[in-house]
């Protein structure tokens, strides 16, 4: 799989250091860390949200260990605040951080996010890899370029890139000791004070410029295919794949450009392909970064071409290609069709089945806590429950947007619920139920409740406690007293949190006690203050592949807690 | 050979993902190039889940295209019928005769019959679950059954050794045993 992919190309480049949030498609990349951390001399950790988890590498970094960061899309927002001066500090160990972005959002409520903008912002390097091969190449390249140019290395992945199986060539490295950084001091380099802050952006820019001419020779970017003719596909990421697969069906052989450098382009071999082409089409997931590029060059070296792909600039009909969800073979080989005029018999047919066929919804597990929970605060509501606001926030608990439930008037990101929540208890006379998860909660729950407790609103907030992360595959948390390599620490109690946050009606309880959950609910609506109630019950999933397999219990089990 | 497009789909918690890693180690004992593609996470929290998996000598996308399977295997009969836009003409189904309900779910015989209609190529509708419940005590081998179906009626370029090798890698210790009953156990089905 390319995530593992990820894995082995740190292990090759001999990484110290591992740390990150869970998301889709990304985790299983700390997941395998934390099963493999010790046996392979590496530190591994879960950090409570992406931010944390980018310093933590930093710090990291700046004593002398090789970091690998791990995060969904969303993530690289959670972390930009500490991304964009980590460029101009630039990295002491190499860094690669990998984002995995998700076209079609199969796995992703949000936006169909296009991590690639963050080179722009904060002016790293961004890799783009196609195959779990490439994800194994790439991911040594971006340590190779970290080392040789002390600045982070990006590594974007997508959906149908890291949930990819395909065989991998790997070098099995040396068996390797846990290493032991040291901090030398030089703030010179590591504080962003200004003025010293506006050297460090020419530095950056220095930087950016040798990287160029690296990436102009990389062996990354290639030319496949016929090398002469008047049209021309350049590709990168998965989209390259649907190229070759859509020139095979159709019996074509055209030159390819596959880009594995997003940032900073290899302008130069870009306008060598370009010059003496008529057409080129550009294929590419999720956002026009690549073509509005393309179109740039072509201006200087053949302003002639004309560049077909998403978004075409002044000429709508050299749009070929959806810029709304992932491409496939299908849609590509319709670009190719449409823009290079090609006459076939071989395009792809389909046939949809002759019945509308009902929408089958991700549903709560069987066995899930949340199972209770939920009908019990709809019967505490009664006949309020019309007129009741439910906030909703990211994981498990966003099940309760979808039937039976529907019991989500807005969701949005990572502990947004508290903010939106506040706001609506804050403009109105509504009453607002809020739920979220405890994985949420910590990663950005904590400074929106905060804010309501100091801004004075009402929502009762219910955090769904299965003392797990479990959406993104049952990674541990901070409230369950394990870490992901399978230590023994304090739990951490949201109810501690919450107390000390200033909430005056705090209750924890089991949601098997449905009675008790009730009587919570119906006296915590009638507060003037923000409540929250803790409905602490471990995930059903996880009890279950516990009891299947007791040996997954040193990573999951603290025998303190029991 | 040309590369051969196989598209396996069912609903999340069937043991979907474990039998695309039997696939694929099954076709790395046999020399072929593969490629696959699954989804985790929300996809996979009791929705339809789809997965790809695509061999031969060399092979590029890891996503089979509309119209281009040669073989559905459907671990329910509603997610079968929902992804024949994967089928053309040719392609057959191997079909588990068995429902997995929600509210708004089509009546059983109409989801059959508009299969019937569309698997021009051929459909085998097995029990699956059923047998392998009756045989095994377990309905969730269903998939490891069908496997075993397509491979030993050659429905699929794979030799039954080559799976059971890869059963062998690929299942824990503990639940090997079981998974090759199953998969042999639809050597005899008629």
């Amino acid at each position: 799989m390319g995530n593992e992919a990820v894995v082995k190309g740190a292990l090759a480049a001999g990484v110290d250091y591992v740390s990150g949030y869970p998301g889709c498609p990304s985790a299983e990349i700390g997941d395998e860390f934390g099963r493999i951390a010790e046996e392979s001399g590496v530190y591994a950790e879960w950090a409570t949200n992406e931010k944390v988890g980018l310093e933590s590498a930093i710090g990291a970094s700046f004593s002398g260990l090789k970091s690998l960061v791990n995060m969904k899309s969303f993530g690289i927002n959670v972390c930009s605040d500490s991304l964009f001066p980590l460029a101009y500090t630039g990295t002491k160990a190499p860094m690669v951080i990998f984002v995995g972005d998700d076209p079609s959002c199969h796995s992703s409520a949000q936006s169909e996010q296009d991590s690639r903008g963050y080179a722009y912002l904060s002016k790293i390097p961004v890799l783009d890899p196609s195959s779990p091969q490439e994800c194994y190449d790439f991911t040594k390249l971006g340590y190779e370029i970290s080392e040789k140019f002390n600045l982070p290395v990006i590594l974007r992945s997508t959906t149908r890139v890291a949930h990819q199986r395909a065989p991998v060539a790997f070098d099995v490295p040396d068996k390797k000791e846990f290493k032991k950084g040291n901090f030398e001091k030089n703030p010179h380099q590591f504080s962003t004070m200004p003025p010293r802050v506006m050297e460090m952006k020419t530095e950056l820019l220095t930087k950016l410029e040798k990287i160029k001419a690296f990436a102009e020779k990389s062996k990354a970017n290639k030319i496949i295919g016929k090398k002469t003719g008047k049209i021309g596909i350049i590709a990168t990421g998965i989209s390259y794949y649907y190229v070759m697969d859509a020139l095979e069906a159709m019996g074509l052989d055209l030159p390819v450009l596959k880009l594995g450098f997003f940032y900073p382009l290899p302008e130069k071999l870009i306008g060598s392909f370009i010059k003496g082409k008529s057409k080129i089409l550009v294929a590419e997931e999720l956002d026009p970064y690549l073509e509005k590029e393309i179109r740039v060059i072509a201006k200087n070296v053949n302003p002639k071409a004309e560049i077909f792909g998403k978004n075409a600039g002044s000429e709508p009909s050299r749009r070929v290609l959806p810029e709304t969800g992932e491409l496939n073979t299908e849609k590509v080989a319709l670009g190719l069709i449409e823009a290079f005029k090609i006459k076939t018999s071989k395009i792809f047919k389909t046939k949809k089945a002759g019945a509308q066929i009902p929408k089958r919804y991700p549903r709560l597990c069987d066995g899930c806590p949340y199972w209770n929970i939920l009908p019990v605060i709809k019967r505490a509501l009664g006949q309020d429950l019309d007129k009741t606001i439910f906030g909703g926030d990211i994981g498990c608990n966003m099940m309760a947007g979808l039937p039976p439930h529907n019991m989500q008037d807005y969701m949005f990101s990572m502990g947004a619920s508290m903010g939106i929540s506040h706001g609506v208890s804050r403009s109105t006379n509504q009453k607002v139920v809020s739920l979220i998860g405890d994985g949420t909660f910590f990663h950005a729950g904590i400074p929106g409740l905060i804010n309501a407790v100091y801004n004075k609103s009402n929502p009762l907030i219910v955090v769904l406690d299965n003392r797990i992360t479990a959406m993104t595959g049952h990674q541990q948390n901070p409230g369950m007293g394990k870490t992901v390599m399978g230590g023994n620490v304090e739990m951490v109690k949201i109810e501690d949190i919450a107390v000390s946050c200033g909430v005056k009606h705090v209750k924890t309880l089991d949601p098997a006690n449905m009675g008790e959950l009730e009587s919570a609910v119906k006296e915590f609506l009638q507060k003037d203050e923000v409540s929250v109630i803790i409905c602490r019950h471990v995930c059903a999933l996880l009890e279950r592949r516990l009891k299947s397999n007791p040996d997954l219990g040193k990573f999951y089990i603290n025998p303190q807690n029991q | 050979m040309k590369t051969f497009n196989l598209v396996l789909t069912g609903v999340g918690g069937q043991g979907i993902i474990t039998l695309v890693s039997i696939l694929d180690e099954a076709c790395l004992v046999q020399g072929y190039d593969v490629k696959s593609s699954e989804l985790h996470g929300l996809s996979q929290r009791g929705g339809s889940v789809i997965t790809h998996v695509r061999l031969g000598k060399e092979v590029f996308s890891p996503m089979v295209a509309e119209g281009r399977a040669d073989l559905i295997i459907g671990l329910e009969t509603l997610e079968a019928l929902r992804d024949s836009n994967f089928s053309n003409d040719k392609t057959i189904f191997l079909v588990n005769k068995h429902s997995m309900g929600f509210p708004g779910y089509m009546p059983e015989q109409e989801v059959a019959g508009s299969l019937q209609k569309i698997a021009k190529g051929g459909l085998h509708l097995i029990e699956a679950s059923e047998i392998c419940k009756k045989e095994l005590g377990k309905d969730v081998l269903a998939g490891v059954y069908l496997l075993g179906y397509a491979v030993y009626k050659k429905l699929m370029p794979l030799k039954p050794e080559s799976v059971l090798r890869a059963i062998e890698t690929v299942i824990p210790e503990k639940f090997k045993d079981i998974n090759i009953k199953a998969f042999n156990l639809s050597e005899k089905h008629d």
